[in-house]
């Protein structure tokens, strides 16, 4: 007989603007059982925990927990089920101490005092029936990452969950800790704890969970076995094994030099190596795409580039000059483009209008500027050729950024870079939260720019966009160039196999 | 859709005086006085051509506060320090003012750039530490408040004080007429009546039109306001598109204390030629309050320096009657900025959910699906 459903959820569906998260997931977690659920960043592994744990409302879709319909509209309401969240940023008081933060919005009283005998009594009767070492009495500010993911795991045992939910725990942790963490782990399978472990790291899934189900694009694609799949093939299930064979039409990359980087290391805000030792060339009509999981490097790329980050060593040459200590002001200038990331936080003045977000990064130039002032009818002229070419809807350029769509925004934000006719774009995620049809409009025009000489520097988690876009591609592992791949040979299977650092037997070691 | 943005725009503030009324009567009937006879009081009291002189030379100062503080604030820089960078640009520029003789024009002028250098140099300080060293000029700037104070007493007793002064209040030595601004009761006068009392309509209010026209100009025509500006809305944006940080919290302290120098020169120039004792004191926390009032914009911040004037002139006829005591205007005044700050906080999220609502509306077409919600919607 199979063990019973702790959790099912059916046909949850959950829309934000510009993009659909989840779209008709179902995953079904037997009691007692770990279970993965793995996919890429933007999968919409963290919707579905969320949604889960009462920090959204689907759209659609059914949840059952213990085989009863519940829907959630708070956290406290899931924790009531036995649902608890171990969070990827931990919520802890520094300043009080393990018991203290354990207790925290669950304090037992005793004639309206909090029972510090009794927290202590049960927090070390949990330390003692889990195996988890504890202290109640230690500072947080004290402990180890691994330490504070324990009393993360503690606070949520300790309000009652049978049910436990791990955001990428692995993330933060050293090789140790995550042994440590996984024994804690499976002490709580064999008391019977259901676990729901999100992660991208497959080595890690494969070994530490029972069941996995993968997502791609919002979608389950499949649950299996641990047992019964390799890394590879789990790979491949989140990249998606089918491409659509990119129409890229053959031209002649000249072997004019745009961009290179030599060298180039750079080191993170906490001063340790982000990126080392990295080189690179882009030539002028060239895409080169750069894959790699999120947070090996390719933001400090972008910014060492754009010259928001000072290098350590290394040289950065543009169009034949070196351009190390170049300000920011100068390189936009000298014709490097920029297509953010997170259009949000770099690439867009939510509340100011339309046309002054065109300006943004061009300010300094004609049509926005005229010598020291801005000069605004030629700006507001710019706005519009960017609006009607780009096709971005919006009642008018006074209309405020925040109140257009994303997709919407991210044609303002790619327009306005294209307009400003660069020779170097760098584009982050230039497709990422917008829809199918925007996505179109957005490849279409990196395609038309190229052919007219534009280089373009493609970081991207959409296989599909690297593979059907770039010229050459590069994989990031850790802060450093780990492969060079041809796209027109490249498989998204071997691609994954390089960026996951799973066991890659047919890859081009990098050169 | 223009006539419905302005009444937007006035709805706001409006509502906020509305309830700021209706709380200070409150009070006013639970210390058992008539609200209604107070206010018609006073407003029949503001509204002789006396108390609007007044109001004008109290907005005056205030207003140049405001700026100097919405300077700051226009890119998320709390100058503080507004009320030190003042009181020690008076008494520089008066002692300054004093100690030489220039023809007209030129002598005022030279003590108006005097006092704009200090204002600039001491707010510099907080700018300094902030781009080296990461000190917070909140911080910074309220302990260089106790710094001016301290050395404002120490200068006044020392090389600054008038070695002719008989008094025991504590003075500068006396600006010569050359470097006196002039008044407005002249001009004032041939359109209504002689005013009297001997009140003067301080000439100074020009520089404070004209501070606030320049403060407009600069943020909204020029390259470097547009650089300051949008640091305030998006500064990881801004920085992106070339803007130096650290360059621009220098300019903006730089010349949020050149402004805050000006604060002073009113009474300086127009009242008592010289730095005394007497010297008025809080006016760049007033100028915070004005700033919020007035949303950071050289018009808003007009009204809300207007209203305070207005408020501070007649107030003390409640007091001359009896009927309340005039701190129940203080009491209004300080419900305005928190209610002022509550409305215009409600008022941009009508805006905002109406726009994105035009927007949808406007951008709608039959294929779109759910998929072209405006984002600023998200946020649940």
């Amino acid at each position: 007989m199979p063990p019973a459903t702790a959790v099912e959820l059916t046909g949850i569906t959950k829309r934000f603007p510009g993009v659909i998260a989840n779209d008709d997931v179902h995953i079904r977690v037997a009691e007692g059982e770990i279970h993965a659920v793995v996919g890429e960043n933007g999968a919409g592994k963290s919707t579905l925990m969320k949604i889960l744990y009462g920090m959204l409302v689907p759209d659609e879709g059914q949840m059952t927990v213990g085989g009863e319909v519940v829907s959630f509209s708070s956290p406290g309401e899931a924790i009531d089920r036995g649902i608890g969240m171990v969070h990827q940023h931990f919520m802890l008081a520094d300043n009080l101490t393990v018991m203290e933060n354990v207790i925290l919005g669950a304090e037992p009283l005793k004639r309206g005092a909090i029972d510090r005998d009794a927290a202590r009594s049960s927090l070390e009767e949990l330390g003692a029936s889990y195996g988890l070492d504890i202290h109640p009495d230690d500072m947080v500010e004290t402990l180890e990452v691994g330490e504070r993911q324990r009393v993360e795991i503690i606070k949520v045992l300790y309000r009652g969950a049978k049910i436990l939910i791990l955001d990428e725990p692995t993330a933060v942790l050293v090789p140790q800790e995550v042994e440590e963490l996984f024994r804690n782990l499976r002490e709580l399978k064999a008391q019977g704890h259901t676990i729901i472990f999100i992660d991208h790291k497959l080595t890690e899934v494969l070994e530490i969970a029972d069941t996995i189900t993968v997502l791609r694009a919002g979608r389950t694609v499949t649950t299996v076995d641990a047992g019964d799949v390799t890394a590879q093939e789990l790979a491949e299930l989140m990249i998606g094994g089918d491409l659509p064979s990119p129409s890229t039409a053959t031209h002649q990359i000249d072997d004019h030099v745009t961009l290179s980087l030599t060298g180039v290391s750079v080191a993170d805000d906490d001063e340790r190596e982000a990126l080392s030792d990295v080189d690179l060339t882009i030539h002028r009509g060239e895409i080169l795409g750069v894959a790699g999981v999120e947070g090996n490097g390719q933001s400090e790329l972008i910014e060492t580039i754009l010259g928001l980050r000072s290098t350590a060593g290394g040289s950065l040459t543009f169009n034949g000059e070196e351009i190390n200590d170049w300000s920011v002001r100068r390189r936009r200038e000298s014709g490097i483009g920029y297509v953010p990331e997170d259009r949000h936080r770099r690439g867009l003045l939510l509340d100011a209008p339309l046309w002054e977000n065109a300006m943004l990064g061009h300010q300094t130039v004609e049509p926005f500027a005229r010598g020291f002032l801005i000069d605004r009818s030629g700006a507001r002229n710019a706005t519009e050729a960017i609006v009607s070419q780009f096709d971005v809807r919006t009642p008018g350029i006074d209309t405020t950024a925040r109140a257009l769509s994303g997709g919407n925004q991210q044609k303002l934000v790619i327009g306005r870079e294209i307009a400003a006719d660069p020779l170097l774009l760098i584009a982050a995620h230039p497709t990422r939260g917008i829809d199918v049809g925007a996505q179109a409009a957005v490849w279409e025009e990196l395609r038309r720019v190229r052919a007219k000489g534009l280089s373009v520097l493609l970081i991207s988690a959409d296989l599909h966009e690297l593979i059907g876009l770039a010229d050459r591609l590069v994989v990031m592992l850790g802060g450093k160039v780990v492969a060079k791949l041809d796209p027109a040979d490249t498989t998204p299977r071997l691609l994954g196999s390089h960026m996951t650092g799973a066991d890659v037997d047919n890859g081009e070691p990098a050169q | 859709m223009t006539g419905r943005r302005i009444l937007m725009a006035l709805a706001a503030p409006v509502s906020a005086f509305t309830f700021s009324v209706l709380i200070s009567s409150a009070v006013l009937i639970a210390v058992g006085t008539n609200p209604i006879d107070a206010w018609a009081e006073m407003l029949s009291f503001g509204m002789r051509l006396e108390t609007l002189v007044e109001t004008s030379n109290r907005a005056t100062p205030l207003y140049l506060a405001g700026i100097a503080v919405a300077i700051g604030f226009r890119m998320n820089l709390f100058n503080i320090g507004v009320e030190g960078q003042y009181t020690i640009a008076a008494l520089l520029a008066a002692s300054a003012g004093a100690a030489v003789s220039l023809p007209a024009p030129l002598h005022i002028l030279f003590i108006i750039i005097v006092a704009m250098i200090v204002g600039s140099l001491f707010s510099g300080v907080a700018g300094y530490l902030k781009v080296t060293r990461g000190v917070h000029e909140v911080i910074s700037t309220i302990m260089l408040n106790a710094i001016a104070w301290a050395m404002v007493g120490y200068l006044m007793r020392t090389w600054l004080a008038d070695p002719n002064d008989t008094t025991l209040n504590l003075k500068t030595r006396e600006i010569a007429e050359s470097g006196r601004f002039p008044n407005l009761n002249g001009i004032l006068q041939t359109f209504t009546r002689d005013i009297k009392g001997g009140r003067e309509l301080g000439g100074f209010i020009i520089i404070a039109v004209i501070a606030g026209i320049v403060f407009h100009l600069y943020l909204t025509r020029t390259r470097s306001g547009y650089d300051l500006r949008i640091t305030g809305l998006n500064p990881f944006a801004a920085e992106a598109s070339g803007v130096d940080p650290k360059a621009t919290v220098i300019r903006a302290m730089l010349l949020s204390g050149a402004v805050a120098g000006l604060i002073g020169l009113p009474e300086i120039l127009g009242d008592d030629f010289k730095y005394d004792l007497s010297f008025t004191k809080g006016l760049g926390f007033a100028g915070i309050a004005v700033a919020l009032i007035g949303r950071n914009h050289p018009a808003g911040i007009a009204v809300g320096a207007l209203l305070f004037g207005w408020l501070d002139s007649a107030a003390p006829i409640l007091d001359v009657r009896g009927d309340a005591p005039r701190e129940i205007v203080s009491i209004l005044q300080g419900v305005v900025v928190l209610s002022a700050v509550v409305a215009y906080e409600v008022a941009s999220r009508a805006r905002q959910t109406q726009e994105a609502r035009d927007t949808a509306i406007a951008t709608a077409t039959p294929t779109d699906t759910g998929s072209d919600k405006p984002e600023g919607e998200v946020g649940a």
